[in-house]
């Protein structure tokens, strides 16, 4: 059994490691999601002007800039193999456990090369001093598991419909509610300065979304991958 | 026929005993009448993503089409009641706080209801393969149900603080039920848990019917 799970993991990695190879070779979606998130921070900035924002509306403009961000990208990771007609081989090489993990590692990668770019850009243009920058983190960390396993089942479920584009917003977004508020109010704390006590309850929430969210990836990724 | 005529007789007593039999609220007049119909038609929105839910695993278990209409039938019924729900609800927020929509916590569940059922049925509009739809259909509703417990959580300890005079008015009715109110309630209750049932299995009919007929013309 730990030989088998060690390999599993090994497995994970290289699907991991082939995708972020793809990645970088044309880097179509890192540069779909970045430019994407800067231009909607581009324009949250200069819609505000001089005037600030309220912690409470820097923190829920902070998580519409991600979420809008990972809609553009993240359903990349399955229609990438679709288009490209590598969904078969794919099917061959690894069983359904692995693909979700690997992919689920993928889109993670993603998100966090995002957050790295976006957190201190909006930092800069937004205004909003993070008094509680370890929390803020914490915050950020917990939130992009849960939002990483929930695109990815989702982008694997759009991969087999007709339109691609929309239906990723459309389906992620009920999916993703409480997952957001719970951030949004995680990370207004952070921003007012409050310590992890008083913020627990929204981590743990974060943390069992994420834990719920990919244990029912892993249980019903079969039915949506096997013909 | 014999029980759609009876349901058709029972729902009109109780939309004549909703408006005639229980005296008028204290502090909201008539105004509380809407419970009646809101109460019943939400709790209809919500059992029909139950039903939803509970055909999506049984079609994945046995891959039996039949299984996965029903469920697309009772999630498109659930998005009918479920706008019901929302329309009732929203004449009594406007009557008694004021404003139509305000983020309370049922509202905002009902919100969410909503957009699930939208985003089902859009699933199922854009895929074609009947196998495929069945089965990607049948995972999202899994999944959606499974994100219930963490916004029964979340809903309303983030907006908690607005509308106190929810609970309030939530606790009157079920703890100090005058049996008047509580009879018509209760029969209200069964009318459209029937209404329901009727509807979902005539629809089923209507599906398995055009199937049939689809197969012979081929």
């Amino acid at each position: 059994m730990a030989i088998e799970s060690s390999s599993w993991a090994i497995r994970s990695a290289w699907l991991l490691a082939k995708d972020l190879k793809s990645e970088f070779r044309t880097r179509y979606a890192l540069n779909a999601i970045l430019m994407f998130a800067l231009t909607t921070l581009a324009v949250v900035s200069f819609s505000l002007g001089a005037s600030s924002l309220s912690p409470k509306m820097a923190a829920s403009l902070f998580w519409l800039v991600i979420f809008f961000s990972s809609m553009s990208g993240l359903a990349q990771v399955f229609v990438k193999e679709e288009e490209s007609r590598t969904v078969n081989l794919l099917r061959l090489v690894a069983t359904p456990g692995i693909v979700l993990c690997g992919k689920f590692l993928y889109n993670l990668a993603l998100l966090l090369i995002l957050e790295i770019v976006v957190v201190p850009v909006f930092a800069v243009l937004v205004n909003v001093p993070i008094l509680n920058l370890w929390l803020f983190l914490s915050v950020l960390l917990v939130g992009s598991l849960g939002l990483a396993s929930a695109t990815t089942i989702i982008a694997a479920i759009i991969s087999r419909a007709r339109v691609k584009g929309a239906l990723f917003a459309v389906l992620s977004f009920p999916i993703l509610l409480p997952l957001l508020i719970a951030a949004i109010d995680g990370t207004y704390l952070s921003l007012q300065g409050e310590g992890f006590s008083a913020c627990w309850s929204d981590l743990r929430l974060l943390i069992s979304y994420a834990v719920v969210m990919f244990t029912a990836s892993l249980l019903l990724f079969d039915f949506v991958w096997s013909e | 026929m014999f029980w759609k005529l009876l349901l058709l007789v029972w729902m009109c007593g109780v939309i004549v005993a909703a408006f005639l039999l229980p005296p008028p609220q204290s502090q909201l007049g008539d105004v509380s009448r809407i419970f009646f119909f809101h109460v019943p038609v939400a709790w209809v929105a919500v059992l029909a993503f139950l039903t939803a839910f509970v055909y999506s695993i049984r079609y994945l278990r046995g891959k039996d089409l039949a299984l996965d209409a029903k469920a697309a039938v009772a999630s498109r019924l659930g998005l009918l009641f479920a706008i019901l729900a929302t329309i009732t609800g929203s004449i009594f927020a406007k009557s008694s706080w004021g404003s139509y929509w305000n983020w309370d916590p049922r509202e905002t569940s009902l919100f969410i209801l909503l957009l699930i059922y939208g985003a089902y049925l859009v699933l199922r509009s854009a895929v074609e393969p009947e196998e495929r739809r069945a089965a990607l259909s049948s995972v999202y509703a899994i999944l959606a149900f499974v994100t219930v417990p963490f916004l029964v959580f979340v809903v309303p300890r983030v907006y908690q603080s607005l509308h106190p005079t929810d609970s309030v008015i939530d606790q009157r009715f079920r703890f100090q039920m005058p049996p008047a109110i509580l009879a018509t309630f209760l029969a209200s209750l069964l009318g459209f848990t029937s209404l329901y049932v009727w509807l979902f299995k005539l629809e089923t009919r209507i599906n398995t019917l055009s199937g049939e007929l689809k197969e012979e013309s081929v």
